[in-house]
Formats: C-alpha cells, structure tokens, sequence
C-alpha cells in the first residue's frame, strides 16, 4: 500500500528533474515543441472529457482556446503597449497587468462561462448537434475577435504578449488537468458521464440528471482549453483571431481518438504522438531528395496522410491506442 | 420610394445566396434523414463543382454547357463514390463514427486539392453572357442571380417530383421513416442511400458554380463555410425535412443579406457570428425547425 501511495509523488518527482534537466539544455525550437507538446496534452486530456468520457462530440476546443487567451491576454499585456496598439480599452482593462497565475486561471473561468451559454441550450439534444454548434462557437469568436477592433485589435492581432510560458507552468497545469481526469475517473460524476454515454436513458432512470453533469463536464473541459489558449498566447507571444483555427480542432481530435477516447493515458499519448508526427511529415510536405531523387514539396500531404489514420483507426481500432474496448460504439439514440 | 427600391434590390440578393444555400441544404438534409448523418464533407462537393466548372470553361458555348453539365454528373458521381468507400463500411456504427468519418473526407477533399491545384485563389468567371447586367426600371439585376434563382426553382421542382412521383424517390421517403420496413418489402436500400448521395453531389455541384460566379473567386477551402451555414438552414427548417431545409435556407439567405444591409456598417463584420447565434437560438427554442416535428 505504502508503494502505491509513493508511486504517484515519486513519479511527479522524477518528471520536475526531468524538465528542470530539459530546461538548461534544449535550444528555442526544441523548447517551444516540448511546451507545445504539454499544451497539446492539455487540450487532448480535456477534448477526452465530452468527446470521451460523456460521448457527446465537441468541435470547440479551438474556440474555448482564443476566448481564454484573448481575455488572458488583455489582462496580461503592459499598459503602455495597450496604450499604443490598442488605445480605446477602457480605463480599468488599459491599467490592468495580472500575474500569469491568476490570468491564466480568468481566461479558463471565460471559456467555461462560454462553453455553458453554449451547452445549456445544445446539450438537451441529440449527442451529435454539439458538434456543428461548437464549431459554429468557433466562427462566432473568431468573426468577434476580427470584428471587435477597439478591444482586440482585430485581424493584425496583438503582439509583444509577455512570454510568461514555460516547461513548469505548461507542464504543471497539464498535470492538474491530468490528475482532475483521473480524479474525476474514479467519482461518481465520472462515472455518470460513462453512465449516460453507455445508455443515457437507463442512466435518467437511476436519478442522474443528463443536462447537468453534462454541463459540468463541457465547462471543465472548455475551461483547460482556454487555459491552454493562455499557455499559447504567452508561449508565442502573439495572438490574432485565427491562431486556433478548425485545423488545431481536428489535430486534437486525432489526439483523443488515436489514444484513446475516454481512457486518462490515451489523450497524452496521443497528443505526445501528434505534436511529434506532423514535425516528422513537415520534411515530406517541404520536399526531400533521396540519391537523387527528388521529391517536390507537396503541401496538405501531411493532412492527408493524418486524415487517412483516423479513419483506419475508428474502423478497425476505435478504441485508440490505450481504449480497451470503443468508447465510440454506443450509439447516440435520441437525447 | 427609393427605401422600397433598396429594400427589393437587397430582396433579390437574399433570393440568390438562399437559393445556393437550398441547393446545398436540401443534400445535406436528405443524407440526415437516411442516415442520420452530418456530413461534414458535404460543402466541399460545392468546390469540387467550381473546381471542375473552370477546368473545363474554355470559350465556345458548348464548352459553356459542358462546364455545367460535366462537374454535375462528376460530382454527384463523387459524392456515390464517397458513400460507397467512405460511409458505407461504417454504416451500422454510432452516429459519432460516421461525424468523425466525415470530417476526416472534408480534410482529406480540401487538401487533396491544396496538393495539386494550391492554396491559392484563382480567378473563376462565368460566361459574360450569364454574367450581363440587366436593368429592370429602377432595380439592377445581375443575371448570374437569375441564372442562380432559376435553376434552383427548377431543380427543386424536379426533386419534388422525384419524391412524390418516382418508385426510388418514394422508396427514398421510405427509407428515412424505416429503412429496415423498406428492405422487406423488396426495395434495396444501398441503391436508395447511393442514389441520394449522387442527388446531393449534384446539387451542391450547382450550388458551388453559382458560388463561384457570383464571389468570381474559389479555393480549396471555400465550401467549409457555405456547408456549415447549409446545416444552419437544414436545422432552422427541420433537419431531414426537405421544404423544410428550403424554407431554412431562403429565411437563412434573406437573414444574412438584411443583416448587412440594414445595420450600421460596424455590424456587417458580424454576419457570420450572427449565424451561428441564430442556430443556437433555434436550438434552444425550437430544436424541431420551422417545420419539424417533435420526436
């Protein structure tokens, strides 16, 4: 019992010496991809609370991910540069520059104050209207981040956002994220959502209300996309309306389903395996030679060959990586 | 005077854009209603028709036909191939699969052409005698708008027809209500579904060169949109409810082009944005559409 109880502390430990080893050593781009590997984490491991655990399908996460790091961003920026690229905020938003803690933790609380106006009215309806409704959520932030000049500076976007990120806050909020997953894994909301995912009629019948611990679930997940957003904004210090676009969406479906839906190891496998590949395909979409042979640069093979994995995954292994069995294969009967 | 003239100026804008949209909703709409499906690729079968549209309008007026004609029965083939690789084998599988199935053929459509044609817009024009200016007493019509309206009215009289007058169109009504009744009485249900499938390429073909001709620009990605706002439509008249998806999408094209056309400047940024918000509030209002029925 005892070892157990060490495993998990001992493991952490083991972790922080690691990144504390990879902190001195690696060089900017290596850094940046091993925080965006850990962003990657984050918004898989949450993507996998609705599209997993509950199986209704979300398409947000892109959206979730601009409101957390807009508002973040905002709060964060130096007032004289507000005052030069963004003159007309309002008095209390122009003086305003928070810690990273306590912005990263507003944009979050943003997202998920979204993400319930959304699922309120969409979460009482067939599992699948989610999907086309929070991809319409990402239209609707992306035309109002373009279109809100005076607060977002619209498309040019705002720059010089202070690079607070680094390995200790990605990978500390991807581990709270991680660990509330397996928490949640373990509690009776958890396995509400499995309940209602597998059937959710017998599930209303044993006194689990559907709305609200779908609710629950949507709005955590939707909070640690918009922390990952924060993550982004102030790991690449520049934020413009389309920074997420459908394209990260679909990256991070990948991750959830080539792990493992509703698994706590499947998403950070997968996000670890597809923050990596698309590094690895960039040298076949820029063109190579091999003894002579030359290969023209071919842009969009990447996506192709991705898009070509999911589906042989969801046919023949809809389980994922880590799935010990499809998540997926409950049907979604009327809601 | 001159407010009613805007007002029927602005009339017949609306009337163009929801006829694109109804000629792509109506699609999306019947492939629901047999499958319960969203078909995410769907918009994408609109840039596949300007695609091929303008790799085959080169001059004469045959050509000109051609340029009509072929991407429509190229793309309704298209759209027949996709069921039978893509869909099919995943047909008894949750609705979930099938959504994410659809989304992986939309990103795999979109970058194909990224591959071989580029990212990059290319110029797309009709005809110049399909894109004439026509003035009726104080009103401006272009007459790739009535060229748009037109064929839209026709096709979907014609589709009316194919529903209520023809055995695989009755069939196909059918197969929505129970496909499993339907195959007991004979009827194949492969051919029904695949035949819808090559009815929505067909139209979303239509849908798409009419796009091209009235923004004169396409690219690989230029269907995602027009294929969301189309589900839009499809929900606000009742998702698998045909008049249905027609109502939506003429409500959804007058939406838009009033939105724009009778709010100050600074909201016209916002029309996309109001879209969205306008299925979210149907959803939560009336989650059956205009014409829909509850269950």
């Amino acid at each position: 019992m005892s070892a157990r109880r060490l495993l998990a502390p001992a493991s952490l430990g083991l972790f922080a010496l690691l990144l504390a080893a990879l902190q001195g050593r690696l060089d900017d781009y290596e850094l940046r991809l091993v925080n965006v590997a850990g962003i990657n984490i984050l918004l898989a491991a949450s993507l996998n609370l609705t599209n997993g655990y509950l199986g209704v399908f979300s398409l947000g996460h892109a959206g979730f991910a601009t409101v957390g790091a807009y508002v973040a961003t905002l709060l964060t920026l130096p007032a004289s540069r507000k005052a030069m690229m963004i003159p007309d905020l309002p008095p209390w938003l122009m003086a305003a520059e928070w810690p990273f803690l306590p912005a990263l933790l507003a944009g979050g609380a943003a997202a998920a104050l979204c993400a319930v106006l959304i699922g309120y009215p969409v979460l009482r309806l067939r599992g699948h209207y989610l999907a086309v409704a929070t991809l319409g959520f990402m239209i609707i932030v992306q035309t109002i981040a373009a279109s809100l000049v005076s607060i977002t500076r619209g498309a040019q976007g705002i720059n010089g956002i202070p690079p607070f990120t680094n390995l200790w806050w990605t990978f500390a909020a991807a581990a709270v994220c991680v660990y509330g997953i397996w928490v949640l894994d373990h509690s009776a909301v958890g396995r509400a959502m499995k309940a209602l995912r597998e059937d959710d009629l017998a599930a209303q019948a044993c006194g689990i209300p559907p709305l609200r611990i779908r609710l629950i679930a949507f709005a955590a997940g939707a909070f640690f996309a918009g922390v990952a957003g924060v993550l982004w904004a102030h790991l690449i210090t520049v934020m413009t309306p389309t920074s997420f676009s459908f394209g990260l969406t679909f990256l991070v479906v990948l991750m959830v389903i080539i792990g493992g839906p509703g698994t706590v190891a499947g998403p950070v496998a997968g996000a670890v395996v597809l923050t990596a590949l698309p590094e690895a395909l960039r040298l076949l979409e820029n063109g190579f030679a091999i003894r002579g042979l030359v290969v023209p640069p071919l842009f969009g093979a990447s996506q192709v060959l991705l898009s070509i994995l999911l589906i042989l995954f969801i046919i023949y292994r809809p389980g994922g990586l880590f799935g010990a069995r499809a998540v997926l294969r409950v049907s979604q009967e009327d809601a | 005077m001159d407010f009613l003239v805007y007002v029927l100026q602005q009339s017949i804008n609306g009337l163009t854009l929801g006829s694109i949209y109804a000629l792509t909703a109506i699609g999306l709409s019947m492939v629901y209603s047999l499958l319960r499906l969203i078909n995410f690729a769907h918009g994408d079968l609109l840039m596949i028709g300007a695609f091929a549209s303008l790799a085959l309008g080169r001059g004469d007026a045959l050509s000109y036909a051609a340029a009509i004609l072929i991407p429509l029965a190229a793309v309704a083939l298209l759209g027949m191939g996709i069921e039978r690789v893509a869909y099919r084998p995943i047909r008894k599988t949750p609705e979930v699969t099938a959504l994410i199935v659809s989304l992986a053929v939309s990103v795999i459509i979109q970058n194909v052409f990224v591959m071989t044609v580029t990212a990059q817009p290319r110029r797309f024009a009709l005809p110049e005698a399909l894109t004439r200016i026509e003035v009726l007493g104080p009103l401006v019509i272009n007459r790739t708008a009535i060229l748009t309206v037109g064929s839209a009215a026709v096709l979907l009289v014609l589709l009316q027809l194919f529903v209520t007058r023809v055995r695989l169109g009755i069939a196909m009504r059918a197969c929505a209500d129970d496909v499993d009744a339907v195959e007991l009485m004979g009827a194949n249900s492969n051919r029904v579904i695949m035949v819808a499938f090559g009815i929505a390429g067909a139209l979303a073909a239509v849908g798409g060169i009419m796009l091209g001709g009235l923004y004169g620009r396409i690219d690989p990605f230029m269907g995602f949109l027009p294929g969301l706002k189309a589900f839009v439509a499809a929900v606000l008249g009742g998702l698998g409810n045909l008049p249905g998806a027609v109502l939506g999408a003429y409500v959804l094209g007058f939406a838009e082009i009033f939105f724009v056309g009778m709010l100050p400047p600074v909201a016209s940024g916002y029309r996309d944005a109001m879209v969205f918000a306008l299925l979210i509030l149907i959803l939560l209002v009336r989650p059956q559409g205009l014409l829909g029925s509850r269950g």
